[in-house]
């Protein structure tokens, strides 16, 4: 991939790869998902656990705002350098005998990492869980040309023996519960034991057991990164089954494939996202393995290292003032486990590997707002995701910048829509006090509606979306301003 | 600088185009100032004093690791002690070659390379650590003195993990000020855990299922 | 003191017993009570769908209106939540850097009612009366945008004959969220059927809060259940003198 100089450079992710985007609007995909009650059982279930935790472990933590404080501006002062920080993250890494790669997008990504297993000779890798491999179809990709991927994290292992699709950043597979992954391990695994039963121990037992020769024989592995330390080279993972150290530790061969977001400019940095993560995102005081490293250490763990730097939509993002702190994202998931509309609808709702508040946020900005219109709408703006994010990003207060970005552009575009034309009209009665005036004497209208319970329970599109559910009141007889006006004599 | 997915000079190469779009982006944007950093540095207590090593026990305990003390001539009977009471014969366990002391027993394999499958087939692993974080039960390895290959700690199914008292700093910012980032590290909190069926915790999976710590205390 | 009441469209069309109510509590705790003429939308349903450029004028005349205040009280924790933390922010985005300073001068001289009676009158027994069961919602933009607390809890447990029940998952959404309940209906629904559920469970007679919009939700959804539940707002609660039973 090379482009002359002078070409015009967007940098959104490309549409036909990766999994940025769904096939059809929020509304029309969560109706379906609100339909499956044992969904919203599961989801219900694992996210009202979850919360419990990290409310618990962060409220032991005398200085929990200090450090969201200090996260936030770690990362804002990061952005602000980010060419500068990324410079040095490759001499550092360069250093110590790793290879750095860059990707304008999905499509370069995939072939960097494509190219790099075919030249190691091995058909198969051993993957840890990353959302940076998941967003641009990184497996599709092998499997195109002939490399078979296997996931080690075990929600993955079952979104991928389910042939599904991930629908939580931390926990792919929250959408299943313990019965039905023991009908996938049961189907898919050829070494399952029959008499599989559905408890998580024994679950996780068999998971153990089926990819433990994998791990032993792994030539190649592929990663994402949680960190990537500009001043020394370090990169990380936060994990917490060993399937992390298994692929950052056994194969000759690493490949990471990580986004330019995650790196940070200091090592002390770390100590404030150490605190974070964990207690944000599974509820822990800290997550069982977490792994660094810096280049290649002669005689313990991968004797070749490449990094493959991942733009695919990040700088459009960070061109933004209002939308880049959506790249301050540490991938927690607290978000996600708070947010009223994911806990309902779950993560497939939303068309992209990212769901949830953070996901309504990043997936648009990242494809451009286009092609992931209906996300900025997903939410009811009630802000339980900005209080529990660990980097402090005010998702409710950008949730409404994109929706204005959207707006805009279909101003622009010349063609006004119903609802374009109802917010134009209400605006232009409101603004003016005896427009405002007839309109409501004209509310009254509805009066003659609901005369029976006193209570509106049918109206005409689009208001039938409220009525299919809920009565209205009926209008009443003499509006605040009149009664105002009759009692006190002044016109309000 | 070399990038090495591109051959052509007359190109643009993916590097420039990024760190490009990067300078684009962030354009004349006013600098967001310096990072407030008002977070506690320190616990307040001095590494090894009784209320850390109470502390970091109870973290452990909290994770289902078990927990151990002794003085530093006890180490290898507490070490004894945690074999015997896991396996009715003689365990089979690696060490690291510079290991402070005769922990594991003079039938103990001395790690010298060996490879993922041999180390599949012993009972476990017993080694020294590098720092130890008290809040968050954590014990971090560098692969410094008595550590060994990241390998060894891995594979066996059983890790035994002796911690110096004076090892263990209160927070996590402690810690990290202690550690260099050019070593490979692994921070390890209890044994190897997953919350992905239905977010309920689960001890064991792939790392060692099983995690005892001999906390040297002085007598 | 004089107190300037931004009645709100919602209040003023819908729910004109809100408004009155307000002025009732505001009149007998001995304060003066204006309604500057001329109000109408605060724009917070153009802002929240994307259509900030037709807000716009609305700022400028919520904010010309109200300027010559000292203190201004809404009952809604909503309205006040876009008066205080989106008004500049619109006027900012649209190049207006005179609105963005004279709208948050407004803002941050406009009151949700709770935050009134309790941090600037002081008063946490407003002397009413109202002997029945009743269960509180804080909504969200007056708990997470306004941060207003307990507030409204204090001034209800000082009401005479007031049987205050929990609500159980009491900070989860109503499902509200504007134009949300309409473009995302189904989804809204599921959050209202749950808040339901919880209210019903608290066998409270009614339920309040401190925005007509989120109750117009949930009464919306308790009236078609036929449940018997009624949904009062704050300012009802605290301008009875209805005396016990």
């Amino acid at each position: 991939m090379s482009t002359f100089l002078g070409m015009p450079d967007v940098g959104h992710a490309p549409r036909g790869v990766g999994h940025l985007r769904g096939e059809e609007p929020f509304p029309a995909a969560a109706r379906k998902a609100l339909a499956n009650a044992q969904l919203r059982r599961n989801i219900g279930h694992a996210t009202s656990t979850i919360r419990a935790k990290r409310a618990a472990v962060v409220g032991e933590v005398p200085d929990w705002e200090e450090l969201r404080t200090a996260g936030r501006d770690i990362k804002n002062a990061t952005m602000h350098r980010l060419d500068s920080y990324l410079e040095q993250l490759e001499a550092n890494i360069q250093a110590r005998g790793g290879v750095v790669h860059w990707a304008r997008d999905a499509i370069e990504a995939n072939e960097i990492v494509t190219r790099l297993v075919k030249a190691t000779g091995s058909d198969e890798v051993v993957k840890v869980k990353s959302m940076a491999t998941q967003e641009i179809g990184l497996n599709e990709a092998l499997e195109a040309a002939g490399i078979t991927p296997y996931e080690t994290d075990l929600a993955e292992l079952i979104v991928q023996l389910g042939h599904d699709l991930p629908s939580h950043i931390l926990v792919p597979a929250i959408h299943r519960n313990r019965a039905e992954i023991r009908e996938i391990f049961l189907r898919e695994m050829p070494d399952a034991d029959p008499g599989l039963t559905d408890e998580p121990q024994v679950l996780a037992m068999a998971a153990r057991k089926h990819l433990r020769e994998k791990f032993l024989t792994a030539r190649v592995a592929i990663s994402g990164a949680n960190f990537a330390v500009a001043e020394t080279g370090t990169l990380s993972v936060v994990e917490s089954e060993g399937n992390g150290r298994m692929c950052l530790t056994l194969p000759q061969t690493l490949i990471t494939v990580m986004g330019i977001e995650k790196v940070v400019p200091a090592w002390t940095d770390l100590e404030v996202f150490l605190q974070l993560l964990p207690r944000s995102s599974t509820g822990e005081r800290m997550n069982p393995y977490t792994s660094m490293w810096t280049g290649v250490t002669p005689g313990d763990g991968p004797q070749e290292f490449h990094l493959v730097l991942l733009d695919n939509g990040r700088t459009a993002t960070l061109a933004d003032p209002d939308g880049r702190e959506a790249l301050n994202c540490i991938r927690c998931s607290a978000c996600l486990n708070v947010c009223p509309v994911y806990e309902r609808t779950g993560g497939h709702a939303y068309g992209s590997v990212y769901p949830g508040p953070i996901g309504a946020v990043l997936s648009p900005q990242l494809t451009g707002i286009e092609d992931n219109a209906s996300l900025p709408y997903a939410s009811s703006l009630c802000g339980a995701c900005y209080d529990v994010c660990p980097v402090k990003i005010d998702i409710p207060t950008m949730l409404v910048h994109l929706r204005a970005e959207h707006v805009d552009a279909r101003r622009a575009e010349g063609r006004p829509s119903p609802e374009a034309l109802v917010m134009r009209a209400a605006a232009w009665t409101m603004s003016n006090p005896r427009r405002w005036a007839l309109a409501q004497r004209l509310t009254r209208l509805g009066r003659l509606l609901g005369r029976r319970r006193d209570r509106i329970s049918q109206l005409p599109p689009p208001l039938s979306s409220w009525t299919a559910s809920r009565d209205l009141p009926r209008p009443p007889e003499e509006t605040f301003s009149e009664w105002w006006t009759r009692t006190r004599g002044s016109q309000p | 600088m070399v990038d090495p997915d591109q051959g052509e000079p007359a190109v643009t190469s993916s590097r420039d185009v990024v760190l490009g779009r990067i300078r684009a982006a962030v354009g004349t944007a006013p600098d967001p100032g310096p990072v407030r950093r008002d977070y506690r540095q320190g616990s307040g207590a001095l590494p090894g004093s009784p209320e850390l090593l109470d502390l970091f026990e109870d973290r452990l305990v909290d994770y289902k690791a078990s927990v151990r003390r002794c003085a530093a001539d006890e180490v290898t009977g507490a070490v004894a002690t945690i074999l015997a009471g896991r396996f009715d014969r003689p365990a089979r366990v690696v060490v690291p070659a510079d290991l402070p002391g005769p922990w594991a027993g003079p039938a103990a394999v001395v790690d010298d390379g060996l490879t993922p499958a041999h180390l599949d087939a012993l009972d476990g692993v017993v080694t020294a650590c590098a720092v130890a974080i008290a809040e968050t039960g954590t014990i971090v390895l560098d692969g410094g003195a008595g550590q060994g290959r990241r390998v060894i700690t891995l594979v066996p199914d059983l890790h035994v993990c002796v911690v110096r008292a004076d090892q263990i700093v209160g927070s996590v910012p402690e810690c990290v000020r202690r550690l260099d980032p050019e070593r490979p590290l692994t921070f390890i909190s209890g044994p190897s855990a997953t919350s992905d069926i239905e977010l309920s915790r689960v001890e064991g999976v792939h790392g060692p299922r099983t995690l005892e710590v001999v906390l040297v205390v002085p007598r | 003191m004089r107190v300037a009441l931004f009645v709100t469209c919602l209040v003023d069309t819908l729910f004109p017993q809100v408004g009155r109510a307000t002025v009732s509590l505001l009149e007998r705790l001995g304060h003066e009570v204006v309604v500057p003429s001329g109000q109408s939308c605060c724009g917070q349903p153009q802002i929240n769908t994307g259509y900030q450029r037709e807000a716009l004028p609305l700022i400028r005349r919520h904010t010309d209106v109200f300027s010559a205040y000292d203190a201004v009280v809404a009952p809604s924790g909503s309205c006040v939540g876009s008066i205080r933390h989106q008004h500049a922010m619109v006027a900012r985005r649209a190049g207006d850097d005179g609105l963005a300073t004279a709208a948050h001068d407004v803002g941050t001289r406009t009151y949700e009612l709770s935050e009134f009676l309790v941090d600037v009158l002081g008063v946490e027994d407003v002397g009413a009366s109202f002997p029945h069961r009743v269960t509180y919602h804080p909504t969200c933009h007056s708990l997470r945008m306004l941060r207003v607390g307990d507030k409204p809890l204090r001034l209800l447990r000082n009401v005479r004959g007031l049987d205050l029940v929990e609500l159980p998952a009491a900070d989860q959404c109503c499902g509200f969220g504007g134009t949300f309940a309409v473009k995302n209906a189904d989804t809204s629904t599921a959050m209202l059927a749950d808040k339901m559920q919880h209210v019903l469970d608290t066998e409270a007679e009614v339920c309040t809060a401190g925005d007509s919009s989120c109750l117009m939700q949930i009464g919306g959804g308790l009236s078609r259940l036929r449940a018997g539940t009624r949904t009062l707002h704050l300012a009802e609660i605290l301008a009875s003198t209805e005396p016990a039973a």
